[in-house]
């Protein structure tokens, strides 16, 4: 019997693993089940160019459908999986009918995490994860209004970026004592509140949110006007299908080196996995591209017999005003973050952390070169010397020694 | 429109045919070019589509841009003649431009 694909969520991860399934040679047939009413898209342009209106909607596309006509994907777009019957090998729609699956690959991602504020429900509330959520945002995005974004996450703050740029007056709200907390370390934090504060935009941290109510955003520090909120409080991965087929789900459904679950049949990719990374020695949650599409590689490779592409430190960028911030690897567990570059002045510098002298990651704050070498130097588990890193008389390629 | 020619690792030659507002970049990822990894989708941070530029082209293209010369300094396998092709915008003046795709874009 020709082996049957059944994937789950048309969204960037889903459209590599349909790449690789035919570079790698896969003949069997492919379905692509999305709920979104669009071909595979990719999201970050969707809180900066595509925001800014810089880029054509037909442009966030991954791939043109010709593409997966090509490669005689069955597209079923705005369907909804509402179950998987494991027993019988096939996923149940929305409305009750029956895709048979040989293998089944979950490709659900994440959605925008809502909160429990009196009048988040509200009109002028809105969320920034899909093309329909940035369409509603751009019909109110104009001059002169007020935005308050709720949340400094890389999101809110790209978008209060665009935002800036477009004559709105924004306020960003942070309940942490500093912005961008979960992604990078307070020295870049640091740099964002100042980066922010020069374009103009009303940066508050520490502070707690109570109510939206019409017009104006209640807070701990009182009241901020607000034509339009933002609520940019993170994602949640799409693990309700996995949980409820009684597949091993922890932070994300629990993967193994080559994607697959718990149930030898069903892989998943993307956003809504944990999988345990070696060079870092734990299980990784993350919410990249990179790790979108390197999963959606490992997976095909997997299905179709072919070598496991070897494992790749993770990366992340973010793009804000003229600021291109790249990170790669994990900082979790250093002992020393060492500062070259000066982060109080101007826009370039870069913070490397390290454990015991080995390097676990880097934040690249419109430093391509630096970001370029750590990615090879966290890989070779390199040690370096912290006085090197800090001289910037040394160039990029003697920071080794 | 214009007529770009990737050399693939293989050797193989792939001629694509590519309509402007776009880059080489996207152009070469919706032909299904082998090679043109393009993980970012253009935003200059991942230099996963990188290329070399056959030598009477190299002068022809667009000059880098200070983004693109950082992101090359280091790429792996970067030579003098690389060029990221998510930088470079598709105009009738690409006509007949040839160039090679690297072993590896890691
Ligand atoms: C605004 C924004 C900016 C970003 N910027 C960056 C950036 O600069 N750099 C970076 O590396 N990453 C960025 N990201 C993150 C990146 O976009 C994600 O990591 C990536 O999209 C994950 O891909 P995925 O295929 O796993 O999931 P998704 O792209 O989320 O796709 C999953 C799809 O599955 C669908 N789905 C879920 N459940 C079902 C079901 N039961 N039935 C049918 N369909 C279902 C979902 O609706 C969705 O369409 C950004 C994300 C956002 C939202
Ligand atoms: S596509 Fe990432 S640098 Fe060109």
């Amino acid at each position: 019997m020709l082996e049957s694909i059944v994937i789950v969520g048309a969204g960037q991860a889903a459209a590599q693993l349909i790449a690789s399934l035919v570079q790698d040679g896969f003949t069997g047939s492919v379905t692509l089940v999305g709920d979104e009413p669009h071909l595979p898209y990719q999201r970050p342009p969707l809180s900066k160019k595509f925001l800014a209106g810089e880029l054509s909607f037909d442009r966030l596309y991954v791939r043109p459908a010709a593409f997966y006509e090509k490669a005689g994907t069955r597209l079923m777009l705005g369907t909804t999986v509402a179950q998987i019957d494991r027993q019988d090998h096939a996923v149940v729609l929305a409305d009750g009918t029956r895709l048979p699956y040989s293998t089944l690959v979950l490709a659900t991602g994440s959605r925008a995490r809502t909160v429990p504020l009196p009048g988040a429900d509200r009109p002028g509330v809105y969320f920034l994860r899909t093309i329909a959520d940035v369409e509603a945002l751009k019909a109110a995005f104009a001059p002169g209004r007020s935005l308050v974004v709720v949340g400094g996450g890389y999101i809110g703050l790209e978008l209060a970026a665009v935002a800036a740029k477009h004559e709105l007056r924004v306020t960003v709200l942070e309940q942490a004592p500093r912005v961008m907390g979960r992604g990078v370390g307070p020295v870049v934090s640091r740099f964002y509140e100042r980066l922010h504060r020069e374009e103009g935009v009303d940066i508050r941290t520490g502070v707690s949110v109570r109510a939206i109510e019409p017009g104006h955003v209640v807070c701990s520090d009182g009241s901020h006007p607000a034509d339009l909120v933002l609520i940019g409080a993170g994602a949640l991965p799409n693990v309700e299908l996995a949980r409820e087929a009684g597949l091993t789900v922890g932070e994300g459904i629990t993967v193994d080196a080559q994607c697959r679950t718990s149930d030898p049949a069903i892989y998943a990719i993307g956003d809504c996995t944990v999988q345990h990374h070696a060079l870092f020695e734990r299980g990784l949650h993350l919410e990249s591209v990179h790790n979108a599409l390197e999963q959606g590689r490992i997976a095909a490779a997997a299905i179709t017999g072919k070598p496991i592409p070897a494992e790749q430190v993770p990366w992340f960028w973010s793009d804000q005003y003229d600021v291109k911030l790249q990170m790669v690897g994990l900082s979790a567990g250093h002992d020393e973050a060492v500062v070259r570059g000066n982060p109080d002045q101007g826009r370039s510098f870069a913070v490397f952390y390290l454990r015991q002298g080995m390097l676990l990651a880097v934040d690249a704050v419109n430093r391509a070169p630096e970001f370029m070498v750590s990615k090879q130097l966290i890989a070779e588990h390199a040690r370096l010397d912290p006085a090197r890193l800090r001289d910037e008389r040394v160039a990029v390629k003697d920071l080794k020694g | 429109m214009a007529k770009i020619t990737f050399e693939e690792p293989s050797g193989k030659l792939h001629t694509v045919d590519m309509a402007g507002g776009q880059s080489v970049m996207e152009g070469a990822v919706k032909a299904m070019v082998e090679g043109i990894d393009a993980d970012c989708g253009g935003a200059c941070s991942c230099a996963t589509c990188m290329v070399y530029v056959a030598a009477e082209w190299e002068a022809k293209l667009p000059a880098k841009q200070s983004d693109e010369k950082q992101m090359l300094e280091f790429c792996p396998h970067v030579q003098a003649n690389s060029r990221l092709t998510c930088q470079i915008p598709v105009t009738d003046a690409l006509d007949g431009l040839t160039v090679k795709i690297p072993p590896s874009q890691h």
